[in-house]
């Protein structure tokens, strides 16, 4: 299927002049493929904003079911998931074969930590009934039922988050939160997952010895997407999970 | 040119299913691509019968009005996403763009194999939900028809469209990345064929809007299977987001069917003319002018969809806009044919139909931007004349035209002259024949989508139908006379047309690394003045 099968240690594909123009193309082929995804994540983005801005006490009542600490952890791993993926294109930059496999493996085990605690998370949600649908249940304090007093104000000081229905309004529109919240978490969740996929797949040519101070492309773009992934992440969490939550 | 008969070429070089399903040479995926594309054309062309029978009389008497949704839809999805779409860019430009630029391949072949993959899996699954009963909501799914109340099969036709959309994208982010990086030596972008801004502005369109069709797609079918709440009005959501949603993307598709039409009719016109284009910078620039501009007009498609008077009037004026580069376009073409030397061969024939037919499909256009008029014949067969004529009228003349003038090339044979006029002129006639009546049926209030009508109605339809029948033959004399030609047709030379460009530098059919030595490029494109009219033209003798 490869396309360079048979073509002897050639350090380019046969369709480029030189190695300096399929790292050109390579490069820009991956940059391209980055605008694609910040359409693809920008449409679920303008649908948040939207709904947002049209029910603001839902979503700032439904943010408040979201678990903030694993949250925040899970914040912390990826930027630290970032760090050691730009630290294996150094690495492969300056040909330490080993330290590169190490910050691969790294990589992995924190985007490995990211899932599982946001699989977590997901199990929390289902047996709190946040799960869009038929049993779909927001418990909210009664404080918030006459308006009087904002949600946040009512949390911060102190009113129990009773098993209280919030009115029938505010628990419908908190289910289009929890949709947003699982197709955008989901979507990036999958973005992980193909992600994990190719640092596995680059560890594995890596024990190859495949990659050297000339030839790393595919390092790399991989870190490119990882670090896109990353960057979503960066604007999924205070979206979710800090909504409402500022002073 | 060196002799094309000798030596092996991408055609011959080797044999065997296997050879062409596992191929990586962007020529061979361009004719599996030629013949995925054809097949769903054929299909389209299938429920367009269909509907052109049932409206020959006014009683809904041979499809239940149930059934005819479905064909309408079918149709309307059919063409759109599985033809109209990859149509040029996959076929044509997949074969041309990287000769084009004087490159050996595209810069991501295997891509480029996966892209049809890609696309052949998304048909399958269409025609998979063809099968098992279709789908009945128009190719547009409006929500919350499509999410929540019809029980037709719309996730697998979804999951196609979702699919044959990252085709779309490969190729795309394909030719950016080639135009981009592998230009020959001397081939600067004001050197670039106009085939090539084309394919460029329609690329950045393509990996721009694509994405958000996917998306779109994602939500309605999480809304549709898992009942998640995006545009469900009992949850509070906005079924009308979901049209935003729609038409951001299904909106500039209709450039991504239009300007690579474009790209091939400057390349004919300049051929057929003798001459260089006129103001080629503005028409290379309108292209890009266009692509950015049909993003900003979705709106005029939901101007009775409770958007505000306000975004309807600013999309409307939007709408406009767009007419400035195509007109750029239209008078550049016309500019060129003055004082050229002008010959009637079946490619030119086609260009001529493109500009007769997408002037009038611009200009009703204009008519349908026009806030008063648009609600007017809003969802009438105004609006099905206006879009033919610019996706069949524009789009399927400059494909077939391009089709073939670079058919030698492709195929290393000449087509039957004779026989190309003659389909050419059958197929104008027969298009004008179909759609020209129902400018007049919409204006006079015929709704589209429906199996029935008044009586009235009836002599317009009955011309309509006996219009798509003459149509139908057009198209498939093509058909038969391409395939006869790949055995019993002419040898061609490598520059039958006496054309300018890179692809006419290489033998017919061209060896699989495109060009015998790597080319270099020391002029601007369409120097038609240096080069000398084939004797007698390229059928001559």
């Amino acid at each position: 299927m490869r396309a360079d099968s048979g073509a002897v240690a050639a350090a380019h594909a046969h369709q480029f002049e030189d190695a300096a123009q399929q790292r050109d193309a390579v490069t820009l082929g991956m940059w391209t493929f980055l605008v694609t995804e910040i359409l693809f994540f920008g449409g679920l983005f303008l649908a948040y904003a939207i709904y947002r801005w049209s029910f603001p006490s839902a979503f700032a009542l439904a943010s408040r079911q979201l678990d903030i600490t694993l949250g925040g952890v899970n914040t912390v791993v990826l930027i630290a998931s970032s760090l050691t993926m730009a630290l294996a294109v150094h690495a492969a930059q300056t040909g330490a074969g080993r330290a590169l496999l190490g910050f691969l493996l790294l990589t992995i085990l924190l985007g490995g930590v990211f899932l599982g605690i946001k699989a977590v998370e997901y199990r929390h949600k289902f047996e709190e009934h946040l799960i869009p649908g038929a049993s779909f249940h927001m418990p909210v304090s009664e404080a918030t039922l006459s308006g009087d007093i904002p949600p946040d104000q009512a949390i911060a000081a102190g009113v129990p988050a009773t098993a209280l229905s919030a009115p029938a309004e505010i628990q419908r529109h908190a289910q289009i939160y929890f949709s947003l919240y699982f197709a955008m978490t989901g979507m990036h969740a999958l973005h992980m997952v193909i992600g994990l996929g190719l640092l596995a797949w680059l560890a594995l040519q890596c024990r190859k010895g495949r990659f050297t101070p000339a030839y790393f492309a595919p390092v790399e773009i991989v870190g490119l997407y990882w670090h896109f992934v990353d960057i979503v992440w960066i604007f999924l969490f205070p979206l979710l999970y800090l909504v409402g939550r500022h002073a | 040119m060196s002799a094309p008969r000798s030596g092996t070429n991408y055609l011959n070089v080797s044999y065997g299913i296997r050879s062409w399903l596992f191929s990586v040479d962007h020529k061979r995926i361009a004719l599996l691509y030629l013949c995925s594309v054809t097949s769903m054309f054929l299909l389209g062309g299938l429920f367009a019968a269909m509907v052109r029978m049932e409206l020959l009389t006014p009683a809904g008497d041979m499809l239940a009005s149930d059934t005819y949704n479905k064909v309408f839809t079918m149709h309307g999805i059919v063409m759109v996403f599985f033809f109209l779409i990859p149509g040029i860019p996959a076929v044509l430009g997949n074969f041309l763009v990287p000769m084009m630029v004087g490159a050996r391949d595209l810069a991501f072949p295997r891509l480029n194999l996966l892209s049809w993959y890609l696309y052949t899996v998304g048909a399958l699954f269409t025609l998979f939900s063809i099968v098992i009963g279709g789908v009945d909501t128009g190719w547009t799914f409006y929500t919350p028809y499509s999410s929540a109340w019809t029980t037709t099969n719309i996730v697998p036709v979804a999951l196609g469209i979702f699919v044959t959309g990252f085709s779309s994208i490969l190729t795309g982010l394909n030719f950016i990345v080639t135009i981009h990086t592998m230009r020959a030596p001397g081939l600067t972008w004001f050197r670039l064929p106009l085939f090539i801004w084309a394919h460029y502005a329609t690329s950045i369109v393509i990996i721009l809007g694509t994405p958000v069709i996917a998306i779109t797609i994602v939500l309605l079918a999480l809304e549709r299977v898992f009942h998640l709440g995006f545009f469900d009005p009992a949850l509070g959501g906005d079924p009308v987001l979901f049209q935003h949603f729609f038409w951001f993307y299904s909106h500039p598709a209709v450039y991504i069917m239009i300007l690579p039409a474009m790209g091939v009719v400057s390349e004919i016109v300049a051929c057929f003319s003798r001459k260089r284009v006129f103001g080629y910078p503005f028409v290379a620039g309108s292209s890009l002018a266009i692509a950015l501009l049909g993003f900003l007009v979705w709106g005029h498609h939901m101007f009775v969809s409770s958007q505000s008077v306000f975004a309807g009037m600013v999309f409307s004026v939007l709408s406009f806009l767009v007419a400035i580069p195509s007109a750029v376009k239209v008078f550049n073409w016309t500019a060129t044919l003055y004082k050229g030397s002008i010959s009637f061969e079946t490619p030119m024939l086609y260009a001529f139909g493109f500009l007769g037919l997408f002037t009038i499909g611009g200009l009703t256009g204009l008519m349908l931007a026009t806030l008063g008029i648009d609600v007017h014949v809003h969802d009438t067969y105004f609006i099905v004349a206006h879009f033919h004529y610019i996706m069949v009228g524009g789009t399927v003349m400059a494909y077939l035209g391009g089709l073939h003038f670079w058919w030698p090339k492709i195929s290393g044979r000449l087509y039957p002259e004779w026989w190309g006029r003659l389909s050419a002129l059958i197929v104008f006639i027969g298009f004008n024949l179909t759609f020209f009546p129902q400018f007049i049926v919409g204006y006079l209030g015929m709704p589209r989508r429906y199996h029935a009508y008044p009586e009235e109605f009836q002599v317009l339809n009955v011309m309509s139908t006996a219009g798509a029948s003459i149509l139908g033959v057009g198209y498939v004399i093509p058909l038969i006379y391409f395939v006869w030609s790949m055995r019993y047709g002419k040898r061609a030379p490598s520059n039958p047309f006496g054309a300018t460009g890179l692809e006419w530098r290489t033998p017919s059919p061209p060896p699989t690394e495109n060009f015998p030595a790597p080319p270099t490029v020391t002029e601007e494109a369409y120097a038609y003045e240096r080069v000398p009219v084939p004797e007698g033209g390229a059928h001559a003798g």
